[in-house]
């Protein structure tokens, strides 16, 4: 039964996938710096749904909303009837991205990455799905250019401010950007250091670590609504009150995707939190 | 099983066999429901019309129903029946109306191994589910070799025990989620609300293998746990091997809780409210109770995890949350009007 229902639907794979390879007009996409990619190649007319990470540009909240990139279901995907589904790595659950694979529909699977180099690879593979790799190539060529110049800028900084990436506070509770996580690249790219060291990821900061790390600055993501962490909230945190950044009032906050997903928007945030820490 | 059956007062096994035949029609019908809608437009009746008059099926609905619905379905009666027949089980075993799997370990087990996969994934190849269902088992077998003495397996302690087993798996669980990066988090927050999501053929192959046999044997445990609620020395007196039943109860609802959490994550309620509405609707004979959880514990599943597709499609609701809905009130209806007959 099983093997019967998969050599047909692999038999029928060519048929529905020839005419695709050209130029995919009903395409899926799955994950936030993938859409952004997307839009930034001029192909977001032809999105027709996305996951619940997807937000930038805000045009693309009008899409359908596929739900979370991690769970997943392989139905909804297919009820958009995509002819082309763009991936980040990261997308799950395991099963359903299966299912998707077995669908006879082209899967792309978009590699992730924080490491500037990643942001070129992640536009040429996505520009080569959409048939659009002119248009990637300037892209990239553009992105690197930018990266390449954020880094030229950084280098010569010196001293470098520590700056202090807060994910979210939990209870007064500094849950912060640690090693090999997205913050500490984008603080290194701006020419800043990052003040969390000793652990990976994020994690919970105790209160005596975060006053041993005596952040110049400190940076948040701008969320607007419930759940947001607020400046003053952060300023009035014990641990921080007595820091440089407090005292100073450097509390910078940017935009979570712009600053954290590594795509076509990131020489611009390296630019932004320069710009916020040095002056111009 | 030998020994003497018993007859109860206003003994309603009449209506516990017209129950039955209820719980099957409505088990066709939700699997009906469950195989017609989704998010995909798939037209059941016009593939069925196709079928019979010998065309073709468009790959696109055939897809969505082979490899997607139908794995799905049969996952989800496979877990359901589990859930309900589990419940049952326990709820005999400890002669208690509030007993769940859960108090042997199994929730907590099965948790740990789960997010030991989900953790150190990238470091130990081992699947979740594996690692779910390595947990529960542990656990059971743990809790199982703790409580018997001489041979002789002792209810009580199984249930203290299994108590501080769940608090050190908690703990345990608890290092692992501060070791945890942010998606691993998300990750395992949807774990525990439980999916049908990932449902495939293979997942229902080796999940049946673990819950079909307890589907079997379960309703011969039910003469015996019917003597149980009578005290177990009452029990062996009438000529039941309590020692085997008991054995036999615990080793069932590890392998069928056991399968079902590994393949879906946690899913709470459906193995306490099943039990309880089937007692209230035919009585407590185990004979009758034990099949007929299985068929509502599947037919709830179904029509839950149906809602779970639907409500916000395309994307989807964690199951756990809509039996927890559904469950938790309907719980407290019938401890409610328990209540008022009582008192």
């Amino acid at each position: 039964m099983i093997r019967l229902a998969l050599a047909v639907a692999l038999s029928v794979a060519p048929v529905i996938a020839a005419p695709a390879m050209a130029e995919p007009s009903r395409i899926v996409v799955l994950g936030g710096t993938a859409a952004e990619i997307v839009a930034a190649l001029g192909a977001q007319d032809r999105l027709v749904a996305r996951d619940s990470t997807s937000t930038f540009p805000e045009s693309l909240t009008a899409l359908p909303d596929l739900g979370y990139l991690r769970a997943l279901s392989p139905e909804g995907v297919l009820s958009a009837a995509p002819d082309l589904i763009l991936a980040e790595a990261g997308a799950g659950p395991a099963e359903a991205v299966e299912v998707l694979k077995a669908a006879g529909l082209p899967y792309v699977t978009v590699p992730e990455g924080y490491a500037p180099e990643a942001v070129a690879a992640k536009i040429s593979v996505i520009g080569a799905a959409l048939g659009a790799e002119t248009a990637a190539a300037a892209l990239a060529g553009q992105v690197e250019a930018g990266l390449a110049e954020a880094r030229a800028k950084a280098a010569p900084i010196s001293p470098k401010k520590r700056v202090l990436f807060i994910l979210s506070l939990q209870g007064g509770k500094v849950m912060a950007g640690g090693e090999g996580s997205a913050a500490e690249a984008i603080i290194a790219l701006a020419g800043g250091v990052n003040a969390a060291t000793g652990f990976q990821g994020y994690k919970p900061m105790t209160e005596e670590a975060v006053l041993a790390a005596a952040p110049d600055a400190i940076l948040m993501m701008d969320r607007s609504g419930r759940g947001a962490v607020i400046p003053e909230e952060v300023m009035a945190l014990p641990a921080l009150a007595a820091s440089p950044a407090v005292q100073s009032g450097a509390v910078i906050r940017m935009d979570g995707l712009k600053l954290l997903g590594f795509g076509p928007r990131t020489p611009e945030a390296a630019a932004e939190l320069r710009a916020a820490l040095y002056g111009a | 099983m030998t020994g003497l059956s018993l007859t109860y007062p206003g003994d309603r096994s009449a209506r516990a066999v017209r129950l039955s035949w209820g719980l099957m029609a409505a088990l066709v019908g939700a699997s009906l429901l469950a195989l017609g809608l989704g998010a995909a437009s798939v037209s059941l009746p016009g593939v069925v019309g196709d079928l019979l008059a010998g065309r073709g099926v468009a790959p696109q609905d055939q897809l969505v129903l082979m490899q997607i619905r139908l794995p799905r379905l049969v996952l989800g009666l496979l877990i359901g029946a589990a859930l309900g027949v589990s419940g049952a089980l326990m709820q005999g075993l400890f002669r208690n109306p509030l007993a769940d799997p859960g108090l042997v370990g199994v929730g907590a087990g099965a948790g740990l191994g789960a997010v030991l996969a989900i953790v150190l994934g990238g470091a130990v190849a081992v699947s979740v589910p594996l690692a779910a269902f390595l947990g529960a088992w542990g656990a059971v077998v743990l809790l199982y070799r703790v409580a018997t003495r001489g041979g002789q397996t002792s209810v009580a302690v199984l249930l203290l025990a299994g108590i501080a087993l769940a608090a050190l798996a908690g703990a345990a669980t608890g290092v692992l989620v501060y070791l945890a990066d942010d998606r691993q988090l998300r990750d395992l927050t949807f774990w525990s609300m439980g999916s049908l999501g990932g449902a495939s053929w293979a997942k229902c192959l080796w999940a049946g293998a673990f819950i079909l046999p307890v589907l079997v044997l379960a309703p011969r445990l039910g003469a015996g746990l019917n003597a149980l609620a009578l005290g177990e020395a009452a029990a062996r007196q009438i000529g039941h091997p309590v020692e085997r039943i008991k054995t036999l109860t615990v080793l069932a609802v590890a392998a069928a809780t056991g399968a079902a959490t590994a393949a879906a994550g946690g899913i709470g309620f459906i193995g306490i409210v099943v039990p309880h509405l089937l007692r209230l609707a035919s009585g407590p004979d185990h004979r009758r109770l034990l099949p007929n959880a299985a068929l509502l514990g599947a037919a709830l599943l179904v029509l839950a995890d149906t809602g779970a597709r639907l409500i916000v499609a395309p994307a989807e609701l964690p199951i756990g949350i809509l039996t927890a809905l559904l469950g938790a009130p309907v719980f407290l209806w019938i401890l409610l009007r328990q209540a008022r007959w009582e008192g």
